[in-house]
């Protein structure tokens, strides 16, 4: 028999409340945790899948857009530019390189991606299966992709019209699967990949004789270019030197992302204040629960006196509970922001499309659980010195 | 201080100051080892004070106060919880109201007194008393589940748990009908005897004080 079985025995002696006051940190708890989470991976992501690429160059319109669909896969680009366009940016000085994307179909909803085999570099991507296309109508998939999909080097499938999983299905233009890549834990996961020229035949048609064909080369477009810098000067003068030209705009990731990180801050604030609400209430309730003990426990704190308790004991068995209250509820909450982006994550993969690792270690847990402590201590604090307090006047009422 | 002398229970000039500035005088008073004593008095006039006080609940002065080889007017000069230790080890306190913590068992109300006490739980010891108690059966009940005749007797076997020098025991009978009356005094002066402890009842209940040979009469 000890102090901790003795405060278990008292929590559960009044099981309504024991509850209450844990369910009120679970939920404080774990909508912290689950925003962190979020945020964080959303954070680590875009970082992460934008490394390589110093600028998306593209038709004119919103650039967080076009990073969005150059490099995220995340919106519909804003338009399409001519296949003349990748010459001229691979000519201009500061340019080490360049490498082109034509999007416009899908398959069960991941992006074909009409490219150059330089993408896998770029993206950080390796065969697992297979081999890498070198032909028109040949694609590659992403680990993602194939395993949703099924498909494997020598699958065929046909594309289907636009972006949505809805569209048309190109059923007259077969693709073969050449090969699938091994997972990257970024965007490529979710891609096909496939020559430029597929897109193109796709789209085009069979042409009906040479000239027919030479005017359909002619007016060949890309959706936009992915470019490198050849050093970090570029980014003083790059951009600006795209988009005095006045046909092409010029975005860069790593400023685009931090942009739309700050849009979400808002929300994400709104969040955070709303958790440190939940987590007040939480205090209050563990605060109100423990007075309660106070109240109840009067005469058993008194009699534990009686036997022999020290002051510094009862003052002990208030903490305990407030400890045992606000990290039992800190852990659950934990529990349930993982279990939650568990459930979310599947949603989220066809939704938005940013698969969200469930079991990710987010910096705020660490606050979390060291906070917990506290929160119960600081709960605890003012019940506990009037249990230390109350003991022998009570005590002494009770003989 | 005089001289440490083989007592059950010594007190000479005790003094107690209660609210306010009234001070109320005890008559000396001296038990040998395993002697047993009723307090008796009218209501007001420091029965329960004077266990109070012998417990360590109350601060008191005196010329001289011992039980067995223990100084209480040391014990009180060294602090609150030199007399918590004392009264956890050498003193069993048989409350008016047979309180029990109400959460645990029958059982872990006596090991939590064994804790208390500072010792290590012995769940054989605290059956054996338990039994000893007609108790038999009970252990594991909550205290809400017994009768008040059971309540009071786990209240004894837990304030015999730590075998006590001295068993203070306040009104033990207030409220009880002759027969159950008759039964607890009866088996607090068994009890008392066979562990070897000193018994110290408080009470104005006659059913009480003619059981013993010994009393005390504060006026």
């Amino acid at each position: 028999m000890n102090s901790l079985r003795l405060v278990l025995a008292w929590m559960a002696a009044r099981p309504l409340l024991t509850v209450l006051s844990v369910a009120l940190v679970a939920l404080g708890v774990g909508t912290v945790v689950l925003v962190g989470l979020v945020t964080e991976q959303l954070e680590q992501r875009l970082t992460r899948d934008a490394q390589g690429v110093d600028l998306v160059v593209g038709a004119r319109g919103s650039p967080l857009q076009l990073v969005l669909a150059g490099v995220y896969h995340l919106d519909v680009p804003p338009g399409n530019i001519p296949l003349t366009a990748l010459e001229e940016v691979r000519q201009l000085p500061r340019v080490a390189a360049a490498v082109p994307l034509a999007l416009g179909d899908s398959f069960r909803g991941f992006r074909i991606v009409g490219t150059e085999p330089a993408i896998l570099e770029w993206l950080g991507g390796a065969l697992a299966a297979g081999r890498l296309f070198s032909d028109p109508m040949q694609a590659v998939l992403g680990a993602q992709a194939a395993r949703a999909t099924g498909l494997m080097p020598g699958s065929r499938f046909a594309g289907q019209h636009g972006l949505s999983a809805d569209g048309p299905v190109h059923e007259d233009q077969i693709y073969t699967v050449t090969g699938v890549l091994a997972p990257t834990g970024g965007v490529l996961d979710r891609l096909i990949l496939t020559p430029l020229a597929s897109v193109w035949q796709v789209h085009e048609g069979e042409p009906s004789d040479a000239t027919e064909r030479a005017v359909l080369e002619a007016e060949r477009e890309i959706t936009l270019m992915l470019v490198r810098y050849d050093s970090p000067l570029a980014a003083l003068t790059l951009p600006r030197s795209i988009n005095a030209g006045g046909r092409l705009l010029a975005a860069s990731p790593s400023f685009e992302s931090a942009r739309l990180m700050g849009l979400l801050g808002v929300g994400v604030d709104l969040l955070h204040l709303l958790a440190g609400l939940i987590l007040g209430m939480a205090g209050l309730s563990v605060f109100v629960a423990l007075l309660q003990t106070l109240s109840e426990r009067r005469q058993e704190l008194a009699l534990l006196r009686l036997l022999g308790a020290r002051p510094a004991g009862l003052v002990g068995l208030l903490l305990i509970e407030g400890l045992l209250l606000t990290c039992s509820g800190a852990i659950l909450g934990t529990l349930g922001a993982h279990l939650a982006l568990m459930l979310a994550g599947q949603w989220t993969v066809s939704g938005v499309g940013v698969p969200l690792e469930p079991w990710f270690f987010a910096s705020i847990e660490v606050w979390v659980l060291l906070g917990a402590p506290v929160l119960g201590g600081l709960a605890a604090l003012f019940p506990a010195w009037q249990a230390g307090r109350l003991a022998l006047a009570d005590a002494l009422a009770q003989t | 201080m005089g001289e440490s002398r083989t007592c059950g229970l010594l007190l000479i000039g005790l003094k107690v100051r209660r609210t306010g500035s009234a001070v109320l005088e005890f008559p000396d008073l001296e038990l040998a080892p395993g002697e047993q004593a009723v307090v008796c008095g009218p209501s007001g006039r420091g029965k329960t004070t004077l266990l109070a006080a012998l417990s360590g609940l109350l601060p008191f002065e005196a010329q001289h106060a011992q039980v067995h080889t223990h100084d209480l007017i040391a014990l009180q000069g060294r602090g609150v919880s030199a007399f918590d230790a004392f009264r956890a080890r050498c003193v069993g306190l048989v409350p008016q109201q047979p309180l029990l913590l109400g959460a645990i068992s029958v059982l872990e109300n006596l090991l939590i007194a064994q804790r208390l006490a500072g010792g290590a739980t012995n769940r054989d010891l605290a059956r054996t008393q338990l039994d000893e108690l007609g108790l038999q059966g009970l252990h594991e009940r909550k205290p809400a589940r017994l009768s008040r005749g059971q309540q009071q007797r786990v209240a004894l076997a837990r304030a015999l748990i730590n075998r006590p020098l001295i068993l203070l025991a306040d009104e033990p009978t207030a409220n009880l009908d002759d027969a159950l009356a008759e039964q607890v005094i009866g088996l607090l002066q068994r009890q008392a005897r066979k562990h070897h402890a000193n018994l110290l009842v408080a009470t104005h209940d006659a059913r009480v004080i003619g059981a013993f040979s010994r009393q005390v009469k504060l006026s």
